[in-house]
Parts: structure tokens; C-alpha cells; sequence
């Protein structure tokens, strides 16, 4: 425990050192959904059917864009490998840095989603639904994205590659995701979305740790 | 604390010899080939030209001598695979990642004519060539995830390294395969659910049913040979130069 706490404070203390990689994610998740009506169409009654998906499927984009980097500056300056080498299961390292990452990308576009809600015409009903379920959901993304990011640390152009191998996993927290939103929109009950969401919150955190930390110590 | 004390028999230690492995499947590989040249032959010729039309399809039913054998090897080759994958994580076998590593691409072309064909097929009977319905959904997710192994055994140059990457890989995507599986009998699907089995009585009249579990089995020895034959090829790439082989009478050509 002394251990994650020690990971977690070093990460927050590096990200405060350097805010723009918690801003950036949360302005490419603005600008993404900020294309959909311009590309689409700015009619309302348009955009509030679509809001939901769009939504997530940006929260899903930014948080891949962002996953690149969690293991990659570590092992870049070699801390990386010393931190391998210490005395506690590799797994304890992932969840830190995971926890850190959702911390620094998930939390923000969580707090930042009523503002693009409002954008997109989503009705104010589903908001609440919106938050729960990307507080639900974002966990999930930054766990199953850290197999990808441990994965591919080390491999040139791994950010392409790391896409193509999470994007897949991704697809069962979108549908249910978005569903959950589009469900509250129409008034209809969302708690069966919602276990789904936080079964998959549950199994992610029992098994990606100890896989991303295999993958770490290839 | 009692002491965990099991061993697996003699054999399996043994499939991880190189030297071994490429001998048995040396010798298996004849076989296989015959199998599944008379299997898929036989099955596709009483498949296509001789089993009775479907009262209610027609003949555009018989596309499923060629889409039922590929939907089910596209999921018995990354179960397969994710379990070669396994067993050379545990037991630190470099043929078994040569194995999940020969199951790559042979996967990635089942599923792929699992799709093609599924979409030709709905045309006539959905009017559709897709919907984005469970089981298709999934299994275009299954495409997606071979093409993920894929790349991720291409990008890493160190064999050993990407084949325990690999590996892992393919076990974490597993999860989609009982999905598949059961995502006709979860989710109110457009598609079917499954008619053919194994162990239950079959649905259809034999004259329909015994064609396709012919070219069933004849799919699954083409992907036996296919891997035999690939895992071969990287055993040869690999240990180019050990004196075995070096001494082996493929390559010094005495009879």
C-alpha cells in the first residue's frame, strides 16, 4: 500500500509539473464533439439522438490518445525498469498508475461531459445518467487500455498499434455506455446498463492489473 | 502447506521439443492433408450439388456448407490459439508460441469468409447484405481482435518477446467468444440460432446435416495441417543450423 501511495504521489507530482497532459485530452475531447455538429448537422432535434454515442465515442478517443504515455516516459528515462525491480507485485504498480491516469484524464471529462451534454441538445434528464455511467465507464477504459499501453511500451509507433489492439476490447463498454445514455433520454429505467457497467468496472479490475503487469515484464 | 505435486504426461514435455515436434507433425501432415482433402471434397460436392433445397430458401442455403465450417473455426482458432498462448507462458514453450503464432493468420481468414459469406447469404434471406446485430457485431469484433494480434506479432522484431506479448494478448480477447457463442441465445438477434451441434440431435434432415459436419471436419484438419505446416516452416527458421537438423533427412536429402 505504502508502495501505490508513494507511485500515485510521484505521477500526481509529475503531471502538476507538466498540466498540458491534462489539458490536452480534455481539449481534444471538446474539439471531437465540437466536429460532429459542424460535420453532421447543427440541428438539434438530430443531435440530441446522437449525443449519447457521440459522447462516449469521444471520451473513448481521448482516453486511448492519452494511454499512450502511461508507461512509455518510464520507460523512456529507465525508472521504469527500478520500479519493476522493487520488492512488490507488478500489479500493484499498474493499478497506481492506472488510478493516476483515470485521476488526470477520466475524472476531468467526467466533470467537463453537462457542459458538452448541453452542447449536443442531450435533454437535461439524461445528464445524471451520462456522469454515472462515464464514472462507471472511464475506470474500465483506463484498466483494459493498460494491457494495450504495457504492450506496446517499447515498440516504435505504438500509438497506432495500441489502438488497434484496445479498440476492440472497448466495444462492450461503448454499447452499454451509450445505450444507458439513450435509454434515460427516452425516460426509460437505466439500472440494468448500470450493473452491466459496474460488472465490467469489477472483472476489468481483478484481471487487467495482473495482465499489464505480465506485459510489463516482458 | 500441501505440496502441489502433478506432472503432465511424458508427451506433452516432449511436443516441446522442436525436434520432436517437427518429426510427429512431419508425420501427422500426410494424413491431414488427406483428411481434410477428402472431408471438405466430399462434403462440399454433396453440400452443393446433391443435398435437397431448402423448402422455404432455396438453393441460396448452401452457402452454409462453406459459412457454418468457417464461423466455427474463426472461434476454435483464437480459443486455439489463446491456448497454445497459454501454455507457452506457463510452460516456457517456444513451440507453443510458434503455434499461437501459426494460428494468426489462418483465424483472421475464416472469420473474414464467415463475414463475406454471412453477408452474401442475408442478402437473399434478410435483404440485407449487415445489420449490426449481436452475433455479427462480435464476430466483426473477432476480426478486429486477430487483426490486434496480428500487428502486435509483427511490431515486436524479438521472437520470444512477441510470442508471450502475443499471448497475452490473445488470452484477454477470449472474453469475446462466449459472447459470440451466446450472443444468439442472449440477445433477441436477427441471426439464427445455432442448428448444428455436436452432441444434440440435428435439426435438419441428414441428407442436409451430414454434408456440413463433413465439411466441419474437414476445416478443422485444414487448420491442423495449416498449423503443422506453418509451426514447421518457423521450427526450420528457428533452428537453422542445429546440428539435428543439419543432420535431418529433409535437409541433407539422404533417403
Amino acid at each position: 500500500m505504502g508502495f501505490m501511495l508513494a507511485i500515485i504521489r510521484r505521477d500526481l507530482l509529475l503531471v502538476a509539473r507538466q498540466p498540458a497532459e491534462m489539458i490536452n485530452p480534455l481539449v481534444f475531447f471538446v474539439l471531437v464533439v465540437a466536429l460532429f455538429p459542424l460535420g453532421v448537422s447543427p440541428e438539434a432535434s438530430l443531435l440530441s439522438q446522437t449525443a449519447a454515442g457521440v459522447i462516449w465515442v469521444a471520451a473513448m478517443l481521448a482516453t486511448l490518445l492519452s494511454l499512450e504515455l502511461l508507461f512509455k516516459l518510464d520507460h523512456d528515462d529507465g525508472s521504469l525498469e527500478q520500479l519493476l525491480l522493487a520488492p512488490y507485485p507488478s500489479w500493484c504498480l499498474v493499478l497506481a498508475k492506472v488510478f493516476v491516469h483515470w485521476l488526470v484524464s477520466g475524472l476531468p471529462l467526467i466533470l467537463i461531459s453537462p457542459l458538452i451534454a448541453m452542447m449536443l441538445f442531450l435533454p437535461s434528464d439524461a445528464v445524471p445518467t451520462l456522469m454515472l455511467s462515464l464514472l462507471l465507464g472511464t475506470p474500465t477504459l483506463s484498466l483494459l487500455g493498460a494491457i494495450g499501453a504495457a504492450l506496446v511500451t517499447g515498440v516504435r509507433g505504438g500509438g497506432m498499434l495500441l489502438t488497434l489492439l484496445i479498440l476492440p476490447l472497448y466495444v462492450p463498454v461503448i454499447i452499454f455506455g451509450a445505450s444507458s445514455v439513450a435509454a434515460a433520454a427516452l425516460g426509460m429505467p437505466v439500472d440494468g446498463y448500470m450493473a452491466l457497467l459496474g460488472a465490467m468496472f469489477v472483472f476489468a479490475l481483478m484481471i487487467t492489473p495482473w495482465a499489464a503487469g505480465a506485459a510489463l515484464k516482458l | 502447506m500441501a505440496q502441489f505435486n502433478w506432472r503432465m504426461p511424458r508427451w506433452f514435455h516432449q511436443m516441446g521439443s522442436p525436434k520432436w515436434f517437427y518429426n510427429f507433425g512431419g508425420l501427422l501432415q500426410p494424413w491431414f492433408t488427406l483428411a481434410a482433402f477428402l472431408l471438405l471434397t466430399c462434403g462440399m460436392v454433396w453440400g452443393l450439388a446433391f443435398a435437397p433445397a431448402d423448402y422455404q430458401q432455396g438453393n441460396s442455403f448452401r452457402i452454409m456448407y462453406v459459412h457454418v465450417p468457417a464461423a466455427i473455426l474463426s472461434q476454435s482458432v483464437f480459443l486455439s490459439m489463446a491456448i497454445a498462448g497459454a501454455i507457452g507462458l506457463i510452460w516456457k514453450m517456444k513451440i507453443a508460441f510458434m503455434v499461437a503464432r501459426s494460428c494468426i493468420a489462418i483465424g483472421a481468414t475464416f472469420t473474414l469468409i464467415a463475414l463475406v459469406t454471412g453477408a452474401i447469404w442475408g442478402k437473399p434471406t434478410w435483404g440485407a447484405y449487415w445489420v449490426w446485430d449481436a452475433r455479427l457485431t462480435s464476430t466483426l469484433v473477432l476480426l478486429f481482435l486477430y487483426a490486434g494480434v496480428m500487428a502486435l506479432n509483427q511490431a515486436i522484431s524479438e521472437r520470444q518477446i512477441a510470442g508471450k506479448a502475443t499471448a497475452i494478448l490473445a488470452i484477454v480477447g477470449t472474453i469475446n467468444i462466449p459472447i459470440i457463442k451466446y450472443s444468439v441465445e442472449w440477445w433477441n438477434t436477427l441471426h439464427q440460432s445455432s442448428s448444428f451441434s455436436l452432441t444434440d440431435k440435428p435439426t435438419m434432415p441428414s441428407e442436409m446435416y451430414l454434408p456440413l459436419l463433413l465439411t466441419v471436419l474437414g476445416s478443422y484438419f485444414l487448420f491442423g495441417l495449416v498449423v503443422l505446416t506453418r509451426t514447421r516452416a518457423q521450427i526450420l527458421q528457428t533452428q537453422n543450423g542445429a546440428s539435428w537438423l543439419m543432420q535431418h533427412k529433409d535437409i541433407s536429402g539422404a533417403k
